[in-house]
Protein backbone atom coordinates (compact mmCIF):
# COMPACT_ATOMS: atom_id res chain seq x y z
CA UNK A 1 0.00 0.00 0.00
CA UNK A 2 0.89 3.32 -1.01
CA UNK A 3 1.65 6.37 1.91
CA UNK A 4 -1.04 9.17 1.81
CA UNK A 5 0.76 11.28 -0.63
CA UNK A 6 0.42 15.08 0.09
CA UNK A 7 1.70 17.67 -2.31
CA UNK A 8 0.40 19.11 -5.84
CA UNK A 9 -0.95 16.71 -8.11
CA UNK A 10 -1.71 18.07 -12.01
CA UNK A 11 -5.27 18.51 -12.39
CA UNK A 12 -6.85 18.39 -15.92
CA UNK A 13 -10.38 18.05 -17.49
CA UNK A 14 -10.69 15.85 -20.07
CA UNK A 15 -13.96 16.96 -22.38
CA UNK A 16 -15.96 15.27 -25.19
CA UNK A 17 -17.74 18.74 -26.57
CA UNK A 18 -20.98 18.73 -28.95
CA UNK A 19 -22.41 16.03 -31.14
CA UNK A 20 -18.94 13.67 -31.18
CA UNK A 21 -19.61 9.72 -29.69
CA UNK A 22 -15.69 8.91 -30.55
CA UNK A 23 -14.23 8.60 -27.12
CA UNK A 24 -11.96 5.74 -27.75
CA UNK A 25 -9.02 8.59 -28.17
CA UNK A 26 -10.11 10.67 -24.98
CA UNK A 27 -10.05 7.81 -22.76
CA UNK A 28 -6.33 6.22 -24.43
CA UNK A 29 -5.05 9.65 -23.70
CA UNK A 30 -6.82 10.02 -19.91
CA UNK A 31 -5.36 6.64 -18.98
CA UNK A 32 -1.79 7.54 -20.34
CA UNK A 33 -2.35 10.91 -18.37
CA UNK A 34 -3.25 8.73 -15.23
CA UNK A 35 -0.25 6.43 -15.87
CA UNK A 36 2.19 9.32 -15.35
CA UNK A 37 0.45 10.53 -12.43
CA UNK A 38 -2.47 13.09 -13.54
CA UNK A 39 -5.57 13.62 -11.79
CA UNK A 40 -7.94 13.56 -14.93
CA UNK A 41 -11.17 14.51 -14.08
CA UNK A 42 -13.01 12.94 -17.20
CA UNK A 43 -16.48 14.01 -18.22
CA UNK A 44 -18.37 12.46 -20.94
CA UNK A 45 -19.65 13.01 -23.74
CA UNK A 46 -22.06 15.78 -25.55
CA UNK A 47 -20.47 18.23 -23.19
CA UNK A 48 -21.36 22.08 -24.07
CA UNK A 49 -19.14 24.55 -23.69
CA UNK A 50 -21.03 26.11 -20.56
CA UNK A 51 -20.79 22.57 -19.00
CA UNK A 52 -16.57 22.20 -20.13
CA UNK A 53 -16.44 25.40 -18.02
CA UNK A 54 -18.29 25.31 -15.15
CA UNK A 55 -17.14 21.76 -14.17
CA UNK A 56 -13.31 22.97 -15.16
CA UNK A 57 -13.58 25.82 -12.61
CA UNK A 58 -15.56 23.34 -9.72
CA UNK A 59 -12.60 21.07 -10.34
CA UNK A 60 -9.82 24.24 -10.43
CA UNK A 61 -7.95 21.98 -12.94
CA UNK A 62 -4.50 23.42 -14.69
CA UNK A 63 -5.74 22.38 -17.66
CA UNK A 64 -8.98 21.30 -19.83
CA UNK A 65 -7.70 18.70 -23.07
CA UNK A 66 -10.44 18.70 -25.32
CA UNK A 67 -10.94 16.33 -27.56
CA UNK A 68 -12.78 16.96 -31.09
CA UNK A 69 -13.65 14.60 -33.89
CA UNK A 70 -17.10 16.49 -35.23
CA UNK A 71 -15.29 19.64 -37.70
CA UNK A 72 -16.53 21.72 -34.91
CA UNK A 73 -13.13 22.77 -33.55
CA UNK A 74 -13.82 26.45 -35.23
CA UNK A 75 -16.60 27.20 -32.59
CA UNK A 76 -16.06 25.10 -29.67
CA UNK A 77 -12.28 25.80 -29.26
CA UNK A 78 -13.14 29.95 -29.26
CA UNK A 79 -16.38 29.45 -27.10
CA UNK A 80 -14.35 27.72 -24.04
CA UNK A 81 -11.97 30.29 -24.23
CA UNK A 82 -14.33 33.09 -24.56
CA UNK A 83 -16.33 31.48 -21.43
CA UNK A 84 -13.21 30.99 -18.91
CA UNK A 85 -12.34 34.78 -20.14
CA UNK A 86 -15.67 35.34 -18.68
CA UNK A 87 -15.67 33.57 -15.47
CA UNK A 88 -12.04 35.27 -14.98
CA UNK A 89 -10.19 31.68 -15.34
CA UNK A 90 -8.51 32.57 -18.24
CA UNK A 91 -5.28 31.11 -16.44
CA UNK A 92 -6.97 27.11 -17.32
CA UNK A 93 -4.78 26.08 -20.66
CA UNK A 94 -6.89 25.40 -23.07
CA UNK A 95 -5.37 22.06 -25.36
CA UNK A 96 -6.82 19.57 -27.63
CA UNK A 97 -6.79 16.96 -30.12
CA UNK A 98 -8.64 15.34 -32.70
CA UNK A 99 -9.29 15.41 -36.71
CA UNK A 100 -7.85 19.39 -37.29
CA UNK A 101 -6.64 20.50 -40.44
CA UNK A 102 -3.03 21.72 -39.54
CA UNK A 103 -4.11 25.60 -41.37
CA UNK A 104 -6.82 25.20 -38.21
CA UNK A 105 -4.40 24.33 -35.63
CA UNK A 106 -2.41 27.46 -36.36
CA UNK A 107 -5.45 30.15 -36.27
CA UNK A 108 -6.80 28.20 -32.94
CA UNK A 109 -3.13 28.53 -31.44
CA UNK A 110 -2.84 32.23 -32.24
CA UNK A 111 -6.16 32.61 -31.07
CA UNK A 112 -5.17 31.01 -27.73
CA UNK A 113 -5.31 27.45 -27.01
CA UNK A 114 -1.92 26.17 -25.75
CA UNK A 115 -1.37 23.53 -28.50
CA UNK A 116 -3.37 20.73 -31.02
CA UNK A 117 -2.47 17.28 -30.63
CA UNK A 118 -3.39 15.74 -34.38
CA UNK A 119 -4.26 12.12 -35.63
CA UNK A 120 -0.37 9.86 -35.31
CA UNK A 121 1.11 12.03 -31.86
CA UNK A 122 2.07 9.86 -29.53
CA UNK A 123 0.59 9.10 -25.97
CA UNK A 124 3.80 9.29 -25.08
CA UNK A 125 4.30 13.28 -26.81
CA UNK A 126 1.16 14.59 -25.27
CA UNK A 127 1.98 13.35 -21.86
CA UNK A 128 5.47 14.83 -22.19
CA UNK A 129 4.06 17.90 -23.20
CA UNK A 130 1.49 18.21 -20.10
CA UNK A 131 3.97 17.08 -17.43
CA UNK A 132 6.19 19.97 -18.79
CA UNK A 133 3.60 22.71 -19.19
CA UNK A 134 2.16 22.18 -15.59
CA UNK A 135 4.63 20.60 -13.84
CA UNK A 136 6.51 23.26 -12.71
CA UNK A 137 3.93 25.35 -11.23
CA UNK A 138 3.27 25.08 -7.41
CA UNK A 139 -0.30 25.27 -5.30
CA UNK A 140 0.50 28.83 -4.21
CA UNK A 141 0.75 30.17 -7.41
CA UNK B 1 2.13 37.03 5.41
CA UNK B 2 1.26 36.06 2.02
CA UNK B 3 -0.53 33.39 2.86
CA UNK B 4 -2.44 34.91 5.19
CA UNK B 5 -3.29 37.32 2.50
CA UNK B 6 -4.31 34.88 -0.21
CA UNK B 7 -6.55 33.03 1.83
CA UNK B 8 -8.22 35.93 3.44
CA UNK B 9 -8.78 36.65 -0.28
CA UNK B 10 -10.34 33.10 -0.62
CA UNK B 11 -12.64 33.32 2.29
CA UNK B 12 -14.17 36.29 1.02
CA UNK B 13 -14.68 35.18 -2.16
CA UNK B 14 -16.48 32.35 -0.82
CA UNK B 15 -18.32 34.01 1.92
CA UNK B 16 -19.88 36.39 -1.55
CA UNK B 17 -20.54 32.76 -2.94
CA UNK B 18 -17.63 32.19 -5.77
CA UNK B 19 -17.35 28.91 -7.13
CA UNK B 20 -13.55 29.51 -8.29
CA UNK B 21 -12.34 30.58 -4.53
CA UNK B 22 -14.34 27.46 -3.29
CA UNK B 23 -12.56 25.24 -5.93
CA UNK B 24 -9.01 27.25 -5.31
CA UNK B 25 -9.73 26.68 -1.33
CA UNK B 26 -10.08 22.77 -1.92
CA UNK B 27 -6.91 22.25 -4.15
CA UNK B 28 -5.05 24.51 -1.34
CA UNK B 29 -6.59 22.38 1.47
CA UNK B 30 -5.40 19.11 -0.77
CA UNK B 31 -2.07 20.50 -1.45
CA UNK B 32 -0.86 22.31 1.48
CA UNK B 33 -1.76 21.38 5.00
CA UNK B 34 -0.07 24.53 6.37
CA UNK B 35 -1.43 27.47 4.39
CA UNK B 36 -5.27 25.60 4.82
CA UNK B 37 -5.01 25.35 8.52
CA UNK B 38 -5.00 29.65 8.29
CA UNK B 39 -7.65 28.89 5.64
CA UNK B 40 -10.33 27.06 8.09
CA UNK B 41 -9.31 29.05 10.89
CA UNK B 42 -10.69 32.13 9.31
CA UNK B 43 -13.79 29.59 7.90
CA UNK B 44 -14.56 27.88 10.63
CA UNK B 45 -17.06 31.13 12.26
CA UNK B 46 -19.03 30.58 8.67
CA UNK B 47 -19.31 26.49 9.18
CA UNK B 48 -22.42 24.75 11.03
CA UNK B 49 -25.21 25.47 8.59
CA UNK B 50 -24.94 22.63 5.69
CA UNK B 51 -26.65 18.82 6.28
CA UNK B 52 -24.11 16.65 5.37
CA UNK B 53 -25.52 13.11 4.05
CA UNK B 54 -23.13 10.61 3.08
CA UNK B 55 -23.30 7.48 0.63
CA UNK B 56 -21.06 4.83 0.46
CA UNK B 57 -21.38 1.12 -1.06
CA UNK B 58 -19.26 -1.24 -3.23
CA UNK B 59 -18.01 -0.37 -6.86
CA UNK B 60 -20.52 -0.10 -9.42
CA UNK B 61 -23.34 0.30 -6.81
CA UNK B 62 -24.45 3.03 -8.58
CA UNK B 63 -23.53 6.23 -5.84
CA UNK B 64 -23.03 8.34 -8.88
CA UNK B 65 -26.05 7.97 -10.03
CA UNK B 66 -28.16 7.92 -6.75
CA UNK B 67 -26.26 11.47 -5.75
CA UNK B 68 -27.44 12.92 -9.04
CA UNK B 69 -30.98 11.88 -8.27
CA UNK B 70 -30.80 13.76 -4.95
CA UNK B 71 -29.55 16.61 -6.20
CA UNK B 72 -32.17 16.89 -8.62
CA UNK B 73 -34.93 16.40 -5.67
CA UNK B 74 -32.61 18.63 -3.82
CA UNK B 75 -32.95 20.97 -5.89
CA UNK B 76 -36.34 20.63 -6.94
CA UNK B 77 -37.02 21.84 -3.31
CA UNK B 78 -35.20 24.71 -3.66
CA UNK B 79 -31.81 23.40 -1.71
CA UNK B 80 -28.52 24.15 -2.80
CA UNK B 81 -26.03 21.20 -3.03
CA UNK B 82 -22.87 20.45 -3.07
CA UNK B 83 -21.10 17.27 -3.47
CA UNK B 84 -17.70 16.20 -2.79
CA UNK B 85 -17.49 12.43 -4.88
CA UNK B 86 -13.85 10.57 -4.36
CA UNK B 87 -12.29 8.05 -6.43
CA UNK B 88 -9.17 6.01 -6.07
CA UNK B 89 -5.64 7.24 -6.48
CA UNK B 90 -3.35 4.40 -8.33
CA UNK B 91 -1.02 3.07 -6.08
CA UNK B 92 1.56 2.71 -8.65
CA UNK B 93 1.45 6.20 -10.24
CA UNK B 94 0.09 8.22 -8.03
CA UNK B 95 -2.78 9.57 -11.44
CA UNK B 96 -6.40 8.86 -11.26
CA UNK B 97 -9.12 8.64 -13.37
CA UNK B 98 -12.06 10.81 -11.45
CA UNK B 99 -15.38 9.49 -13.03
CA UNK B 100 -18.28 10.40 -10.81
CA UNK B 101 -18.75 13.43 -12.38
CA UNK B 102 -20.05 11.96 -15.38
CA UNK B 103 -23.14 10.95 -14.25
CA UNK B 104 -24.07 14.46 -12.59
CA UNK B 105 -23.56 16.80 -15.45
CA UNK B 106 -27.06 18.02 -15.72
CA UNK B 107 -25.81 19.81 -12.68
CA UNK B 108 -23.03 21.56 -13.70
CA UNK B 109 -24.38 24.82 -14.99
CA UNK B 110 -26.46 25.38 -11.87
CA UNK B 111 -25.14 27.97 -10.19
CA UNK B 112 -26.46 26.33 -6.72
CA UNK B 113 -24.83 23.02 -7.30
CA UNK B 114 -21.09 22.65 -6.38
CA UNK B 115 -19.16 19.30 -7.55
CA UNK B 116 -15.62 18.61 -6.74
CA UNK B 117 -13.99 15.42 -7.71
CA UNK B 118 -11.43 14.11 -4.93
CA UNK B 119 -8.28 11.29 -5.06
CA UNK B 120 -8.33 9.50 -1.65
CA UNK B 121 -4.33 10.23 -2.56
CA UNK B 122 -3.95 6.84 -0.88
CA UNK B 123 -6.04 7.64 2.26
CA UNK B 124 -7.89 4.54 3.19
CA UNK B 125 -10.84 5.44 5.28
CA UNK B 126 -13.20 5.43 1.38
CA UNK B 127 -12.72 9.39 1.92
CA UNK B 128 -9.83 11.73 1.13
CA UNK B 129 -7.47 13.23 3.74
CA UNK B 130 -9.47 16.42 2.51
CA UNK B 131 -12.69 15.70 2.51
CA UNK B 132 -13.65 16.75 5.86
CA UNK B 133 -12.16 20.38 5.35
CA UNK B 134 -13.55 20.64 1.76
CA UNK B 135 -16.60 19.75 3.29
CA UNK B 136 -15.97 23.03 5.64
CA UNK B 137 -15.52 24.81 2.23
CA UNK B 138 -19.03 24.11 1.05
CA UNK B 139 -20.94 24.87 4.05
CA UNK B 140 -19.33 27.90 4.61
CA UNK B 141 -20.41 28.74 0.54
CA UNK B 142 -23.38 28.40 1.52
CA UNK B 143 -24.52 25.21 0.57
CA UNK B 144 -27.81 23.72 2.26
CA UNK B 145 -27.00 20.14 1.68
CA UNK B 146 -23.31 18.53 1.46
CA UNK B 147 -23.51 15.07 0.04
CA UNK B 148 -20.32 13.13 0.12
CA UNK B 149 -19.49 10.10 -2.02
CA UNK B 150 -16.78 7.39 -0.80
CA UNK B 151 -15.03 5.82 -3.07
CA UNK B 152 -16.25 2.34 -4.31
CA UNK B 153 -15.74 0.07 -0.48
CA UNK B 154 -15.16 -2.78 0.83
CA UNK B 155 -16.53 -3.60 4.25
CA UNK B 156 -14.47 -1.88 6.52
CA UNK B 157 -13.96 1.88 5.10
CA UNK B 158 -16.27 3.69 7.55
CA UNK B 159 -15.10 7.03 7.86
CA UNK B 160 -17.81 8.54 5.74
CA UNK B 161 -20.14 7.65 8.93
CA UNK B 162 -18.00 9.86 10.87
CA UNK B 163 -18.39 12.92 8.52
CA UNK B 164 -21.96 12.71 7.85
CA UNK B 165 -25.20 13.62 9.33
CA UNK B 166 -27.14 11.10 7.38
CA UNK B 167 -25.30 7.73 6.23
CA UNK B 168 -26.80 5.84 3.34
CA UNK B 169 -25.59 2.62 2.13
CA UNK B 170 -25.93 1.55 -0.99
CA UNK B 171 -26.25 -2.07 -2.02
CA UNK B 172 -27.28 -4.31 -4.97
CA UNK B 173 -28.78 -7.75 -5.08
CA UNK B 174 -26.99 -10.95 -5.21
CA UNK B 175 -23.86 -9.42 -3.63
CA UNK B 176 -23.74 -12.15 -1.43
CA UNK B 177 -25.71 -14.65 0.82
CA UNK B 178 -26.84 -13.63 4.68
CA UNK B 179 -23.81 -14.39 6.40
CA UNK B 180 -22.40 -11.20 4.58
CA UNK B 181 -25.23 -8.99 6.25
CA UNK B 182 -24.60 -10.31 9.03
CA UNK B 183 -20.19 -9.38 9.08
CA UNK B 184 -19.30 -6.28 11.23
CA UNK B 185 -18.64 -3.40 9.32
CA UNK B 186 -20.31 -1.18 6.77
CA UNK B 187 -23.34 -2.66 7.56
CA UNK B 188 -23.72 -1.00 10.71
CA UNK B 189 -23.34 2.24 10.03
CA UNK B 190 -26.59 2.44 7.82
CA UNK B 191 -28.98 5.36 8.70
CA UNK B 192 -30.65 4.15 5.35
CA UNK B 193 -30.03 1.54 3.14
CA UNK B 194 -30.51 1.63 -0.23
CA UNK B 195 -30.99 -1.51 -2.48
CA UNK B 196 -30.03 0.26 -5.99
CA UNK B 197 -30.62 -2.28 -9.11
CA UNK B 198 -33.86 -3.34 -7.67
CA UNK B 199 -35.18 -4.12 -10.76
CA UNK B 200 -32.66 -7.49 -10.58
CA UNK B 201 -34.22 -10.99 -9.92
CA UNK B 202 -32.13 -11.28 -6.64
CA UNK B 203 -33.98 -8.41 -4.96
CA UNK B 204 -36.08 -10.33 -3.21
CA UNK B 205 -33.74 -12.15 -1.93
CA UNK B 206 -31.15 -9.61 -0.71
CA UNK B 207 -33.98 -7.59 0.79
CA UNK B 208 -35.26 -10.38 2.75
CA UNK B 209 -31.26 -11.34 3.91
CA UNK B 210 -31.31 -7.33 5.19
CA UNK B 211 -34.39 -7.23 7.18
CA UNK B 212 -33.73 -10.14 8.77
CA UNK B 213 -30.33 -8.72 9.93
CA UNK B 214 -31.87 -5.63 11.03
CA UNK B 215 -34.85 -8.01 12.99
CA UNK B 216 -31.91 -9.32 14.91
CA UNK B 217 -30.13 -6.50 15.79
CA UNK B 218 -29.90 -6.87 19.46
CA UNK B 219 -29.23 -2.52 20.15
CA UNK B 220 -32.36 -1.53 21.53
CA UNK B 221 -32.48 1.69 18.81
CA UNK B 222 -34.68 4.78 18.31
CA UNK B 223 -34.09 4.94 14.45
CA UNK B 224 -34.52 1.58 12.56
CA UNK B 225 -33.05 2.17 9.12
CA UNK B 226 -35.79 1.61 6.54
CA UNK B 227 -34.55 -0.33 3.24
CA UNK B 228 -35.15 1.68 0.43
CA UNK B 229 -35.61 0.01 -3.50
CA UNK B 230 -34.63 2.03 -6.21
CA UNK B 231 -33.73 1.48 -9.84
CA UNK B 232 -31.55 5.07 -10.04
CA UNK B 233 -31.11 5.18 -13.64
CA UNK B 234 -35.09 5.53 -14.43
CA UNK B 235 -34.73 7.53 -11.13
CA UNK B 236 -37.22 4.71 -9.50
CA UNK B 237 -37.74 5.22 -5.78
CA UNK B 238 -35.10 8.19 -5.20
CA UNK B 239 -38.23 10.51 -4.41
CA UNK B 240 -38.63 7.90 -0.95
CA UNK B 241 -35.53 8.27 -0.69
CA UNK B 242 -35.07 11.37 -0.16
CA UNK B 243 -38.09 11.30 1.68
CA UNK B 244 -35.88 8.79 4.24
CA UNK B 245 -33.22 11.54 4.66
CA UNK B 246 -35.87 13.94 5.26
CA UNK B 247 -37.31 11.95 7.64
CA UNK B 248 -33.75 10.97 9.55
CA UNK B 249 -32.96 14.81 9.86
CA UNK B 250 -36.28 15.31 11.38
CA UNK B 251 -35.48 12.34 13.84
CA UNK B 252 -32.02 13.23 14.50
CA UNK B 253 -33.00 16.74 15.14
CA UNK B 254 -36.22 16.26 17.58
CA UNK B 255 -34.45 13.76 19.85
CA UNK B 256 -31.25 15.78 19.97
CA UNK B 257 -29.25 13.21 17.97
CA UNK B 258 -27.98 15.53 15.41
CA UNK B 259 -26.02 18.05 18.02
CA UNK B 260 -24.93 14.95 19.68
CA UNK B 261 -23.35 13.48 16.67
CA UNK B 262 -21.82 16.97 15.90
CA UNK B 263 -19.93 17.00 19.20
CA UNK B 264 -18.60 14.03 19.48
CA UNK B 265 -17.08 14.56 15.22
CA UNK B 266 -16.08 17.88 16.26
CA UNK B 267 -14.41 16.29 19.94
CA UNK B 268 -12.66 13.50 17.29
CA UNK B 269 -11.38 16.13 15.39
CA UNK B 270 -10.03 18.52 18.32
CA UNK B 271 -8.30 15.50 19.24
CA UNK B 272 -6.84 14.75 16.21
CA UNK B 273 -5.11 18.12 15.61
CA UNK B 274 -4.01 17.63 19.35
CA UNK B 275 -2.57 14.58 19.42
CA UNK B 276 -0.68 15.70 16.47
CA UNK B 277 0.79 18.86 17.20
CA UNK B 278 2.31 16.79 20.42
CA UNK B 279 3.57 14.54 18.29
CA UNK B 280 4.76 17.16 15.51
CA UNK B 281 6.10 19.85 18.51
CA UNK B 282 7.13 18.20 21.29
CA UNK B 283 7.58 14.30 21.00
CA UNK B 284 9.83 14.42 17.52
CA UNK B 285 11.79 17.23 19.05
CA UNK B 286 12.62 15.32 22.16
CA UNK B 287 13.37 12.16 20.37
CA UNK B 288 16.56 14.66 18.99
CA UNK B 289 17.65 14.59 22.76
CA UNK B 290 21.18 12.75 23.93
CA UNK B 291 18.82 10.83 26.16
CA UNK B 292 16.27 9.56 23.18
CA UNK B 293 19.18 8.21 22.08
CA UNK B 294 21.00 6.33 24.92
CA UNK B 295 17.61 5.00 25.90
CA UNK B 296 17.72 3.85 22.23
CA UNK B 297 20.79 1.82 22.31
CA UNK B 298 19.61 0.81 25.63
CA UNK B 299 16.51 -1.14 24.19
CA UNK B 300 18.62 -2.19 21.49
CA UNK B 301 20.73 -3.65 24.01
CA UNK B 302 17.69 -5.30 26.51
CA UNK B 303 17.95 -3.57 29.02
CA UNK B 304 15.52 -1.44 28.32
CA UNK B 305 11.79 -2.63 27.59
CA UNK B 306 10.17 -0.36 24.85
CA UNK B 307 7.48 0.80 27.31
CA UNK B 308 9.90 2.35 29.39
CA UNK B 309 11.86 3.82 26.90
CA UNK B 310 8.33 5.64 25.89
CA UNK B 311 8.06 6.64 29.40
CA UNK B 312 11.20 8.52 29.21
CA UNK B 313 10.21 9.85 25.61
CA UNK B 314 7.16 12.03 27.72
CA UNK B 315 9.24 12.87 30.38
CA UNK B 316 11.61 14.46 28.35
CA UNK B 317 8.36 16.14 25.85
CA UNK B 318 6.75 17.27 29.53
CA UNK B 319 9.41 19.10 30.01
CA UNK B 320 10.28 20.49 26.84
CA UNK B 321 6.64 21.83 27.73
CA UNK B 322 7.05 22.87 31.18
CA UNK B 323 10.05 24.99 29.95
CA UNK B 324 7.87 26.94 27.28
CA UNK B 325 9.71 25.97 24.26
Amino acid sequence: MVEPVSGRRIRILMAKAGLDGHDRGVKVVARALRDAGVEVIYTGLHQTPEQVVSAAVQEDVDGIGLSLLSGAHMTLFPRILELLKERGAADIVVFGGGTIPQEDAEILKQAGVAQIFTPGTSTDTIVGWVKERFGGRTAAA
Amino acid sequence: MAIAAASQNLVDGILAGSHRAAAKAISLIENDERASEQLIRRLYPQTGNAYTVGLTGPPGAGKSTLVDDIAQIARGDGESVGIIAVDPNSPFSGGAILGDRIRMMRHTVDPDVFIRSMGSRGHLGGLAVATSQARDVLDALGMGYVILETVGVGQSELEVAELADTTVVVLMPGLGDSVQTIKAGIMEIADIFVINKADHPALARTAADLRELLRLDPRQRAWTPPIVKTVATNEDGVHELWQAILKHRRFLEEKGGLKERRRRRLERQVVEIAARRLREEVLVPSTEASGFRRAVQAVTDRRLDPYAAADQLMEEGAKRVAAGS
